[in-house]
């Protein structure tokens, strides 16, 4: 208790850092996903394949690689500090997993939505946009939850390039403080303290459209 | 009716829950209280007939993890072997060393946990650190300094008193926190180890790394386009250390030391690791009697 009093400052610079860094990954995997995940669906050739690409990539390579790429070589190119580098490498990886809860979002909604809505005037963007996007949400919620859940407890990558995130913060307190196990358990209910109320929140929201349906 | 049942079975759900929590770090707590119940470390390497030292894996000239044979190598290591062969000497119980790689922020823990017996890891002696581990004679003198680009125009660390300037260091060194000291007005970024910190430096997420000068000069032997200017700055003998309250194992260390620097061993030790280093005068660092 006396280590949180005494750190208390850096630990809430910390949980700032990390709730930020979480929320602009957030919203910004949302945005990406659900365009690879339209992409991957789309009738035109290119799309499919590039979304495709995009997923595969991202998917399938370590996040820690993706943020000491952007951390170590990218920055060389484009001036970005670690909590840059931390923040678009967790946003280019969530969004890799988004896109493909998105796109499952999309497939279970069955093919007559989009030919109705097509069939009644509707573009593809349009009827994608009211019609199939709603209803693909509704369906891959439980999910998303899972990934955004996720991407909070994965943004201690930040810790790795510098990112002044909470697990960086307890890496400088267990190692001025010695005291490695407190740290690690205030830093854990701290975490705790974002990804519960998230987990919290997205149930809550699963319950609310299943009534609205 | 089946409302009030949800409602009845979500709450004591929440409770199990919150309960498992509190359960959980308490036994964590108890964990870590037993962990740090003493425990004579001499008595327990002679009962093993094995000395576990946490050393460097990452240093070059210290300890440096040769990826072919996949043990470390280096100053520290050397001086470990000599160690546990001149204390199986002393005490007349045959031990052998074995070497654990440990990171800057987690050997004092590792100590704790009695996972290394003692540690001879580029580990300056600092008051700080005293409280809560042993430590041994120093067995080598170490300041910190910089490394910077040749071509910055960086000459010292107050020409980094600037916001403008980032100074790369290494969690769990004392560096990390003398550099705040010297350079109140620079950032200071941490990174996990020295490798890293090197490659941000290359990557120009700062101008200037920063840590003790025997393992900045590892660096400058491997990249000639980086250089240390303005001296040492601090302090810091690197000492051997051990857990709390461990004093036959650090008397035994403290005499093995002084007969190795006696009879030679130490300074050809110290030939061996460091007279190729360039810009050092490595005599310097020879023990005269």
């Amino acid at each position: 208790m006396t280590l949180l009093q005494h750190y208390w400052p850096v630990f809430i610079q910390g949980f700032g850092y990390t709730l930020l860094a979480s929320f602009i990954a957030l919203v910004g995997s949302l945005i990406l996903g659900t365009l690879f995940a339209i992409m991957q669906v789309s009738s035109m050739k290119w799309a499919r394949v590039f979304g495709d690409v995009y997923v595969q990539i991202f998917r399938n390579i370590p996040l820690l690689i993706i943020t000491l790429f952007l951390y170590l070589a990218v920055a060389k190119v484009i001036k970005m500090t670690g909590f840059m580098a931390g923040t678009i490498g967790l946003m280019l990886y969530t969004s890799a997993f988004v896109a493909e809860s998105v796109r499952a979002g999309i497939l279970s909604i069955d093919n007559g939505q989009m030919e109705g809505a097509r069939a009644n005037g509707l573009s593809f963007n349009q009827a994608m946009r009211y019609i199939v996007l709603p209803q693909a949400f509704r369906v891959a919620l439980p999910s998303l939850g899972n990934q955004f859940i996720n991407l909070v407890k994965n943004s201690s990558i930040l810790a790795f390039v510098g990112g002044l995130d909470l697990m960086y913060q307890g890496n400088m307190v267990a190692a001025t403080s010695f005291d490695t196990f407190t740290t690690y358990i205030i830093i854990g209910v701290f975490y705790l303290v974002i990804t519960l109320p998230l987990s919290y929140y997205i149930q809550y929201l699963e319950r609310h459209l299943k009534r609205k349906a | 009716m089946e409302k009030a049942k949800k409602r009845r079975f979500g709450i004591i759900a929440t409770i199990v829950l919150a309960l498992a929590i509190v359960l959980g770090i308490a036994w964590a707590m108890q964990t870590a209280a037993n962990n740090s119940k003493h425990q004579d470390t001499l008595t327990r390497v002679e009962k093993r007939g094995q000395i576990i030292w946490g050393v460097k894996a990452d240093t070059k000239l210290f300890g440096l993890m040769n990826t072919k044979t996949a043990t470390p190598e280096g100053f520290d290591i050397d001086m470990a072997k000599a160690l546990t062969v001149q204390i199986s000497k002393q005490t007349g119980v045959p031990m052998s060393a074995s070497f654990v790689p440990v990171a800057s922020a987690s050997k004092i823990q590792l100590l704790k946990n009695t996972n290394i017996d003692g540690t001879i890891s580029t580990m300056t002696i600092t008051p700080e650190r005293a409280k809560v581990v042993d430590y041994t004679q120093p067995y080598f003198d170490a300041g910190q300094s910089l490394l910077v680009k040749k071509d910055s125009g960086i000459n010292s660390i107050q020409d980094m008193n600037d916001s403008k300037y980032t100074v790369l260091v290494v969690v769990g060194t004392t560096a990390a926190q003398m550099t705040k000291q010297f350079a109140p007005k620079a950032h200071v970024i941490a990174l996990q180890d020295y490798a890293s910190a090197m490659q941000a430096l290359k990557a120009g997420q700062g101008q200037a790394m920063s840590t003790d000068n025997a393992i900045l000069y590892g660096f400058a032997t491997e990249n000639p386009d980086y250089h240390l200017v303005g001296g040492v700055f601090t302090k810091a003998p690197y000492g051997i250390a051990f857990d709390h309250d461990q004093k036959p194992m650090v008397d035994q260390t403290n005499r093995a030391l002084d007969t190795l620097k006696k009879n030679g061993i130490y300074n050809q030790l110290i030939k061996k690791w460091f007279s190729n280093v360039p810009g050092l005068d490595w005599h310097e660092l020879e023990v005269k009697s």
